[in-house]
């Protein structure tokens, strides 16, 4: 612990420099006590699926400053440090308030009029599907939209534009789960609400940094714990909540699959199994049993890194536990072999009949604000609204008649948003619009991503703040952020929950609903796009996916008003939701039984050898979202945490804050070490919310999952050395389009590693 | 007895600094943060703790004790206010003075800032902000009747023993499980500083 005397240091700004708020943030002129008039708008967090119910305070002249907890179903008034801090981004200073443009990339962005930016948009995709085809032009949508609008993007893709190449950025985040549980289940979401989670004797909680990633979901574990759960942490790091569990796992990255298999293993040999659970509710059970006696535990002991005796302690408590229940996020997803991973916890949940009631079940934790929601209407290439298939005629039918065109004018399935990047290099994909996504922080590989939108001719981007991704358009729209516009989310209980417009957007912003139906008049088919705003968009949605497993027509934006979120499917206005699937074993497969898969382990795509010996993993800091396209610019989460590090253990000889270089078979970069115990020795970790050249993605590898496409983001080779000094590590570069702020840059280039593993360099510390 | 207050829970603290956070937004502090997080076992592992002030009662509020400008008031419900700014005259001594390394000082302004139990909220019954958000209940705030009904078999402690002298505190801290053991009386015990030292509030 510090000693006290520490506490005797400007920490505290001076009256007047507000330094907090000058590192991004509200106007330093202006505090809420000043605030008159002031009400509450009840809305939710834009961030991460756990969907945090808060209010936003408003002052007298209509412009949000501030947040007050709310006591909603879902966080009870818990909010985390980016719950907390989201207000700051709607009247931040580097709003983007006027469209930009420029005809070539080494021209600079000029301010336009929207008359002008919307015209030179539709003259390049007329000119490039009329030289190329229509599937010359792709979209990219992404899961912190509103379902609304990620409705409007596939309709956008498949009716205005007519081309097949439309996905979106939940591509990298859930879509592993998603493939395993319409498998095992005919459904795509998670099994349980959080509450269920109080219920449960054993909670299994694998590749999740749940106190950093999701930090309000970490009550209902600690709240298990409070009635004596029992509970198994699978990580390769100590995280928070590892700390404190029974047993932590900490194996090796790219080998779950073999650890729950070994898991079934044991319980078949114990004779741990659930016989009639088994025998009325699953299929495929023989070749599954068959499959695990191949993984028995000293298989996973050797594979895994971990010790026999801790496969057998595992299985045995999850097993013999009255109610045992399996969570799960990215740390199992981000693999070649996600979708397995993600069945191999079904199977070991199946079996032990472990389905479908308070305190036993299977729950997957959504990374994205709606990355549930995002994918359930249509954003998805091989998907249509209510998650039909675009592949299926009977789907294709009923959507083309509510859409009020043939059949034929369908496009079919197009490709994953990694394998767009790929087509934009081979110039098959020639023009692009974004909206809601960062790809040259977030997806793998950064050459090759750079490369594949450097290639493109014709490059536009939808967003409030410039992103790197942004930077790099032709075209860039000004639009709204969550706060002055309406909607709904599915959280990762998929639960609907309802966002509600705090303030007017900023003069020279629209909604994104706006310009794409703006665009789509001015291709010719306005009376297609005729969407005044989101609840027009919804009462469509609803149509669209009714009748469908993903059934919203229920769901009305009055229905979610008055209570905390309505979890689909919902097919009537009279029918309450379904929190809770497969009670009574019940799935939603014609046959109603789960239909069990059998998982064969294989190792990860960037293969080992004595050049690249050790694993390189990455994750989320509790302070960043994602690309941190919004939170690099919000000062208390940089102050928080300023910088990227990398993560080693004791063993390699570095102290902390040695420049180390880390090196992968697609480049190598400096970082400063944060030297911990709570890390395998095998492996490195690096947090990658930050752009090139701090970017964790540009050591990762663009391998993806065969089946959902999800790369590769949670294992690498890699191989760590000294570099020769601090010099070397780069500072974090300034978020494009940032106002400056002297004080705000000094704190972001000080070469300076973060002070400790959790929390992750203070404001406190300096 | 405890009234409502704030109970501390290190074993559950993930070290997310929305305590910080949230000090910040509340009203009365204006953008300034109270809280201190501490990470106790840095390169071990990852624990963290979240400071507040403590809110002595016996000996009473070591900070407003050595004031020598009477700038450190307490309310009649044992809040320990922060500094009055008219009358703080930055002289640090509530820091050397204070056991758990609570108050601030802002140098060029002369004055004395810490955490006040959110006197703003919590005067019209509602939580102080820290509490109130703190996502995994590290921070709470209440009765220690509703802390137990929440947490089955948890006890706190509110004596700590620095060297001779144990500060009795207004705000309680849980006491880790593995600390749980009875002594005659039915008291936990807690280590404070090697010394063994009685909970519950009881005398040392």
């Amino acid at each position: 612990m510090s000693d006290r005397f520490d506490r005797v240091d400007p920490v505290i700004a001076p009256p007047g420099t507000r330094r907090f708020r000058d590192a991004g943030g509200l106007p330093a002129d202006r505090w809420r006590a000043d605030q008159t008039g002031e009400r509450l708008v009840p809305t939710h967090c834009c961030f991460c699926g756990v969907q945090c119910g808060m209010y936003l305070r408003v002052n007298g002249a209509g412009q949000v400053f501030g947040v007050e907890p709310r006591n909603h179903d879902i966080n009870r008034m818990r909010l985390c440090p980016k719950g907390i801090n989201a207000y700051q981004q709607v009247n931040h200073p580097d709003r983007l308030t006027a469209p930009l443009l420029r005809r070539t990339r080494t021209e600079p962005f000029r301010e336009v009029t929207w008359e002008e930016a919307l015209s030179y948009t539709v003259s390049e995709i007329r000119r490039i599907q009329g030289e190329h085809g229509a599937d010359s032009f792709g979209l990219l949508g992404g899961a912190s939209l509103f379902s609304e609008k990620t409705y409007l993007v596939g309709k956008f893709a498949r009716v205005a534009l007519k081309t097949r190449h439309v996905d979106y950025n939940g591509r990298l985040c859930m879509v592993s789960a998603a493939g395993a549980n319409k498998l095992a289940f005919g459904i795509d979401r998670a099994g349980n609400p959080f509450s269920d989670i109080l219920q449960t004797d054993c909670l299994l909680i694998a590749g999740s940094n749940v106190g950093e990633c999701f930090p309000v979901m970490t009550q209902y574990v600690w709240g298990a714990r409070d009635r004596g759960a029992k509970l198994i942490v699978v990580d390769p790091r100590e995280t928070a909540v590892a700390r404190t569990a029974d047993v932590h796992v900490a194996l090796k990255s790219g080998t779950d699959s073999v650890f729950f298999n070994a898991l079934l293993n044991v319980v078949i040999e114990d004779g741990l199994t659930d016989e009639a659970f088994i025998a009325a509710h699953t299929t495929g059970w023989a070749e599954v049993k068959q499959t695990v006696k191949a993984y028995p535990p000293s298989r996973a002991a050797e594979v895994c890194g971990i010790p026999e005796s801790q496969v057998v302690q595992v299985a045995r408590m999850f097993a013999t536990a009255h109610r045992a229940m399996a969570w799960h996020a990215r740390g199992i997803e981000h693999h070649t072999q996600g979708v397995e991973n993600c069945l191999s916890v079904i199977n070991l949940c199946a079996a032990t009949g472990n389905l479908g009631e308070p305190g036993r079940g299977y729950g997957t934790i959504t990374g994205q604000g709606n990355g549930q929601g995002g994918r359930e209407h249509g954003q998805k290439s091989d998907l249509l609204p209510g998650g039909r298939s675009i592949s299926n005629p009977e789907h294709r039918r009923q959507i083309a008649e509510i859409w009020g065109i043939e059949e034929a004018e369908l496009p079919k399935a197009g490709t994953s948003m990694m394998e767009m990047v790929w087509q934009m290099q081979r110039r098959e994909i020639r023009g692009l619009i974004g909206l809601c996504n960062n790809p040259f922080v977030s997806l793998p590989n950064y050459a090759t991503v750079k490369d594949g939108y450097d290639t493109l001719e014709f490059h536009a981007q939808l967003d409030f703040f410039l992103s790197e991704t942004a930077a790099n358009a032709h075209v860039v729209f000004p639009v709204t952020t969550w706060a002055e516009d309406e909607g709904v989310m599915a959280n990762a209980e998929a639960r609907v929950v309802k966002h509600n417009k705090a303030q007017e957007p900023p003069p020279g912003v629209r909604t994104d609903t706006w310009v794409l139906c703006e665009l789509a008049r001015r291709l010719g088919v306005g009376e297609k796009f005729d969407f005044p705003g989101s609840r027009e968009l919804f009462d469509e949605l609803r149509l669209a996916s009714a009748g469908t497993v993903n059934d919203y027509f229920g769901i009305t934006y009055e229905r979610l008003e008055q209570t905390g979120g309505i979890a689909w499917p919902c097919p009537t206005l009279e029918h309450p939701g379904t929190p809770r699937l497969f009670e009574g074993g019940k799935t939603y497969h014609p046959d109603g039984k789960v239909h069990l898969q059998t998982v064969e382990w294989h190792p990860p795509a960037d293969p080992y050898s004595e050049e690249y010996p050790m694993t390189l993993t990455t994750g989320r800091t509790v302070a960043h979202f994602l690309s941190g396209n919004q939170t690099r610019r919000l000062g208390a989460l940089v102050e928080q945490t300023p910088r990227p590090w990398v993560e080693v253990h004791p063993s390699h000889g570095f102290r902390n804050g040695d420049p180390v270089r880390v090196v992968t078979r697609r480049g190598s970069q400096v970082l400063p070490a944060l030297v911990t115990e709570a890390i395998r020795a095998d492996h490195v970790f690096v947090p990658y919310h930050w752009p090139y050249p701090v970017a964790a993605n540009a050591l990762t590898v663009d391998a993806l999952d065969p089946r959902s496409k999800i790369p590769e983001y949670k294992v690498c080779a890699v191989r760590i050395e000294r570099a020769a000094s601090l010099d070397e590590v780069p500072a974090p570069p300034t978020p494009p389009g940032r106002t400056a702020y002297p004080e705000a840059q000094a704190s972001r280039t000080d070469p300076l590693p973060p002070t400790s593993p959790q929390g992750r360099g203070t404001a406190e510390r300096g | 007895m405890l009234g409502r207050t704030i109970f501390i829970d290190p074993g559950r603290c993930i070290g997310c600094q929305a305590c910080v956070s949230a000090c910040r937004e509340c009203d009365s502090h204006r953008g300034k943060s109270m809280i201190h997080l501490d990470y106790p076992d840095e390169g071990h592992s990852v624990a963290s703790l979240p400071s507040v002030c403590m809110h002595c009662e016996d000996p009473v509020a070591p900070c407003a004790e050595v004031c020598p400008a009477d700038a450190i008031l307490i309310t009649a419900d044992g809040v320990v206010q922060q500094a009055d700014a008219t009358r703080c005259i930055g002289c640090a001594n509530c820091v050397n003075a204070c056991p758990f390394g609570i108050p601030k000082i802002d140098l060029d302004a002369k004055l004395q800032m810490k955490c006040n139990l959110c006197y703003d909220r919590t005067a019209y019954g509602l939580a102080p902000m820290c509490a109130t958000v703190c996502p995994t209940g590290a921070l709470f705030y209440g009765t220690l009747e509703e802390l137990q009904a929440e947490r089955p078999g948890v006890d706190v402690s509110t004596a700590f023993a620095f060297g001779p002298v144990t500060v009795h505190t207004g705000v309680a801290m849980v006491v880790p499980a593995e600390q749980r053991t009875s002594v005659p009386g039915g008291l936990p015990i807690i280590e404070v500083n090697g010394r063994p030292t009685p909970g519950n509030g009881a005398p040392a």
